[in-house]
């Protein structure tokens, strides 16, 4: 394992402490570093409060900020943080008008955010995203993963959230989003995560795997390289037909890197992908393309569209600042 | 069998040390169908169920119980967690300080319960349930040699999840890919019964 760290025991602690120094203007971290917090709290204002596993920055601690979240609770490397973390972060920001959990659809995820609702006396609201098409869900199975399509979610509820909307207009935007965005992603190489110290999966040099999901996890299936080009063609597909009528009108394109890809391929990949929506009818109006929901050093990237009307659009284009987005201010 | 402060410890310390001491074996199966920390988490949580042991082993069955299910809630994350925590604290809330054989199995199966509907699962779905409900249907039926059967049934149902498909957890993503291994939650739940029975039989 090849890293940037000290020990493993501390990688977490130290990269929350380096963030929050960083970004002192913006956000303060817990002193148990449980959540990092927006620095100035807005007064009778709905709290947005997101977190999960660490390894995926800057999801979501990059996003705590004026006009998208209020705290964000980090878990270990790949698992969700403990409900102790998201009480304590809501006690800290909340100021009356309830909080909202924007929560990937992970079962971990879901189990500890619905814990600390059942502690805590504050209103509660909660959205899952599950934006990820590349594993078909079925009656049973836990249902879909949330991704980068969770960003798209937390940006424009933030500017909602930002501009006053009471709990329960946030919770249905952000369902109303949510089913309105879809992602697939693809990955050339494993991570490593620092404890576990070897890479989560083996793939030859000349694979990829179509539909990994951002932990590194098993997708649609494992293929010989491609070009870019079918890449594109593969997930624009994927996505298309999951969303088959409705995929009209105007849309953003989110091209995410995971990590360890140079951003001369994302925007490669931008210009593909782009060029396939358009033909299939759809005009791309607002775009997205850098690191924002990694995996670690993993190599490869995910597309995101996300099919917005004109209130979507108005709330992505709402003045933001934070870690990772900034515009507007 | 007299439920002393020795053997309280006693159990505690047991059902800790057998998931402590397979972390490795535990987060191997987990590689193998999950995401491989299931091992390395439990291992955290009952670590910090060992530094209390000595305040835990005072208290009262219930109380133990519930206190063990807050360290693991709060330490454990991921699934594993609010799963482990969500058993140990119901088992707590239903168990008399003052206790017979029928209350124990009344307040372990509410716990499973409480699993089932944290998890939104049932048997047959390759996970810790798989071992604990036939745990708790072995507890209420049966009355003579109870310990050999627990141990039995403990081992031979986390074995009945090596042929399943998983359809929840992470696992699930696998598909028929997660056929053939062990399921790590039905090893750990398998490890901590058979902790508890072996404590009790050398206190026999």
């Amino acid at each position: 394992m090849k890293k940037l760290i000290n020990s493993v025991e501390t990688v977490l602690t130290e990269s929350l402490s380096g963030f929050c120094q960083a970004h002192e203007r913006i956000v303060v971290g817990d002193e148990q570093l449980r959540f990092v917090r927006r620095k100035e709290l807005k007064r009778g204002k709905v709290a947005l409060i997101s977190g999960g596993g660490s390894g995926h920055e800057p999801l979501h601690i990059g996003f705590v900020g004026h006009g998208m979240l209020d705290a964000a609770c980090p878990g270990q490397v790949f698992t969700s943080p403990t409900p102790d973390q998201m009480v304590a972060a809501a006690e800290a920001v909340h100021t009356g008008a309830g909080v909202l959990f924007i929560v990937k659809n992970y079962e971990g995820d879901v189990m500890n955010f619905d814990m600390a609702k059942e502690m805590l006396s504050v209103e509660v609201a909660t959205v899952l995203t599950n934006d990820d098409v590349a594993v078909e869900t079925s009656t049973y199975s836990t249902g879909r993963r949330g991704v980068a399509g969770t960003m798209v979610v937390e940006k424009i509820v933030g500017a909602a959230a930002e501009e006053g909307q009471d709990l329960r207009a946030l919770q249905h935007l952000g369902e109303h989003v949510n089913s309105r965005t879809r992602s697939m992603g693809i990955a050339l190489t494993s991570c490593t995560v620092p404890a576990a110290g070897k890479p989560t999966f083996q793939i030859g040099d000349d694979e990829m795997e179509l539909g990994v999901g951002i932990h590194g996890e098993p997708g649609r299936r494992r293929v010989k390289l491609m070009s870019a080009d079918e890449i594109a063609a593969e997930m624009v597909g994927a996505i298309l037909n999951d969303f088959g009528h409705a995929a009209k009108g105007e849309a953003l394109l989110l091209i995410n890197g995971f990590g360890g890809t140079p951003l001369m391929e994302p925007y490669l990949m931008y210009h593909s992908t782009r060029r396939l929506l358009e033909a299939r009818g759809l005009k791309v109006v607002r775009s997205l393309v850098g690191n924002f929901v990694t995996s670690l050093e993993m190599a490869g990237c995910s597309v995101t569209v996300s099919l917005l009307d004109p209130e979507m659009k108005r709330l992505w284009d709402a003045p933001v600042d934070t870690a990772a987005l900034r515009w507007g201010m | 069998m007299e439920l002393t402060a020795d053997l309280k410890a006693a159990l505690i310390r047991q059902v800790a040390e057998a998931v402590i001491s397979h972390a490795d074996e535990l987060t191997a199966l987990d590689q193998a169908i999950g995401d491989g920390d299931h091992g390395v988490n439990l291992k955290r949580g009952f670590e910090a169920v060992l530094a209390q042991l000595n305040t835990l082993a005072e208290k009262d069955p219930g109380e133990i119980l519930k206190a063990v299910g807050t360290a693991l809630v709060m330490k454990v994350g991921g699934a594993s967690g609010p799963l482990y925590g969500t058993l140990f604290m119901t088992m707590g809330k239903h168990l008399p300080p003052k206790f017979s054989l029928s209350d124990l199995a009344q307040a372990f199966t509410a716990g499973v319960e409480a699993v089932k509907v944290r998890g939104k699962s049932d048997v047959g779905q390759k996970t810790m349930l798989d071992v604990l409900v036939p745990v708790a249907r072995t507890l209420q039926e049966s009355n003579d040699d109870l310990l050999s059967k627990l141990k039995t049934v403990a081992e031979s149902s986390a074995h009945a999840t090596i042929p399943m498909k998983a359809v929840r957890g992470r696992a699930s993503f696998l598909g028929e890919r997660s056929v053939g291994h062990m399921d790590p939650g039905a090893r750990s739940s398998s490890l901590m019964v058979l902790a508890v029975v072996e404590t009790l039989e050398n206190h026999r």
